[in-house]
């Protein structure tokens, strides 16, 4: 249990996807203009990568290394999420319209979301167990969403700075990235690293 | 076969510059220029062979499933790529990690492949995945020069700054990719608007 929990926190402050992974770096910069965007893209995540991090988890150990397949890891993983995102969103549009209205546009887009494989990979590097992989998955997400929303709190509020024009656009987004990636080393001493 | 097709790409429409494609690893690998132009080789043979397998199967698949067609070329090359590297160079191979395989979700691959390679003629196709891998590939060395350069006081081993002077270990970390890569568009956003 303690364990959950150190994964659980370090996860979303110590070693943020986005700020220390730099996994899903694309809509970050895409879509972290605005804060309602940013929540419906990091919901979505969040759900897809719980899901896409059991489902691989069970493939990979289940399936791939008992049959000595563990060479197909990368085809087998893409084609999970991709057909994942593919039944999360008719599931969606057929049960909830008001989540699809909310999260519709974003699911095409996870599927070349690098967060996703990622988090997926590395659950593997880190040989985590079941429920160790599934509390990843979910606070990776997490950590995804927070991010994301901080960004796009300070990126409403910049549109009303007066930027040189060289710095105007990705630049002065990428250099925001990185003074709060300095802030988030703050954390590091948390969970003792 | 047209000159502009391979040109493009290691300026104009630059894959890391210009169009900030392929972030993470862009980000992620470059502490020191080898590492950088590991991963360029990388991605200049996996957009080299798709583009080449997307252009010439472009008539037979069928336009719905386009997208997860590619997505599984492009995983089998990078499955190549992977474990030619495990094989032949366990040390960079173990310096990029994870990143190897997350080359599948590179967007600058399968964003040629379905903006360029499935809508054009296989020779032009084949000189786009040249230029766009290769503008990719000096991209990521002069960033992974820059960050080693300021962080251990280094370029590809070589000690270039003064023993006396303190590496910025921050350039190394997480933090300094951003930074480093926010200046440097911000200096081509600069030199275009010189020219005009």
């Amino acid at each position: 249990m303690e364990n959950l929990i150190l994964i659980f926190i370090s996860t979303i402050l110590i070693n943020n996807v986005v700020l220390t992974y730099f996994l899903g770096i694309c809509p970050f910069l895409g879509v972290s203009g605005k804060m309602e965007s940013a929540l419906g893209m990091g919901m979505a995540v969040t759900f897809v990568m719980t899901l896409a991090t059991s489902i691989s988890w069970l493939i990979y150990y289940l399936v791939l290394e008992r049959f000595g397949l563990t060479f197909l890891e990368y085809v087998v993983f893409i084609l999970i999420i991709a057909s994942l995102v593919q039944i999360v969103e008719m599931f969606i549009k057929k049960y909830s319209k008001n989540l699809y209205q909310s999260l519709g546009i974003y699911l095409p887009l996870i599927t070349s979301n690098c967060a996703i494989l990622g988090v997926a990979l590395f659950m593997i590097v880190k040989e985590y167990s079941f429920l160790e992989s599934v509390v990843f998955g979910f606070s990776g997400g997490l950590g995804f969403s927070l991010v994301l929303m901080v960004m796009a709190g300070i990126r409403e509020e910049l549109d009303f700075a007066d930027i040189p024009e060289t710095f105007k656009g990705a630049p002065l987004t990428l250099i925001t990235a990185g003074i709060l990636a300095l802030i988030f080393m703050g954390f590091s001493g948390l969970g003792g690293g | 076969m047209k000159k502009k097709e391979l040109l493009k790409g290691l300026w104009s429409q630059h894959p890391i510059y210009r169009q900030l494609l392929g972030m993470c690893p862009t980000l992620a690998v470059t502490t020191t220029a080898i590492n950088g132009i590991a991963m360029g080789l990388a991605v200049i043979f996996v957009l080299f062979f798709s583009e080449f397998v997307v252009a010439s199967i472009k008539r037979i698949v069928p336009h719905q499933v386009r997208i997860a067609v590619y997505t599984v070329i492009i995983a089998t090359f990078v499955t190549i790529v992977d474990i030619f590297l495990k094989a032949q160079f366990p040390q960079i191979s173990k310096n990029l990690g994870p990143y190897v395989p997350l080359i599948i979700v590179n967007c600058i691959i399968l964003g040629r492949c379905e903006a360029f390679a499935s809508k054009n003629k296989l020779s032009n196709s084949l000189l786009d995945a040249l230029g766009m891998g290769v503008g990719f590939c000096w991209g990521l060395f002069v960033l992974g020069s820059i960050r080693e350069l300021l962080g251990a006081g280094e370029i590809l081993g070589q000690r270039l700054l003064p023993l006396n002077f303190d590496p910025l270990v921050v350039m190394i970390l997480p933090a300094g990719a951003f930074l480093v890569l926010g200046f440097l568009v911000a200096l081509m956003n600069q030199v275009e608007r010189w020219k005009i």
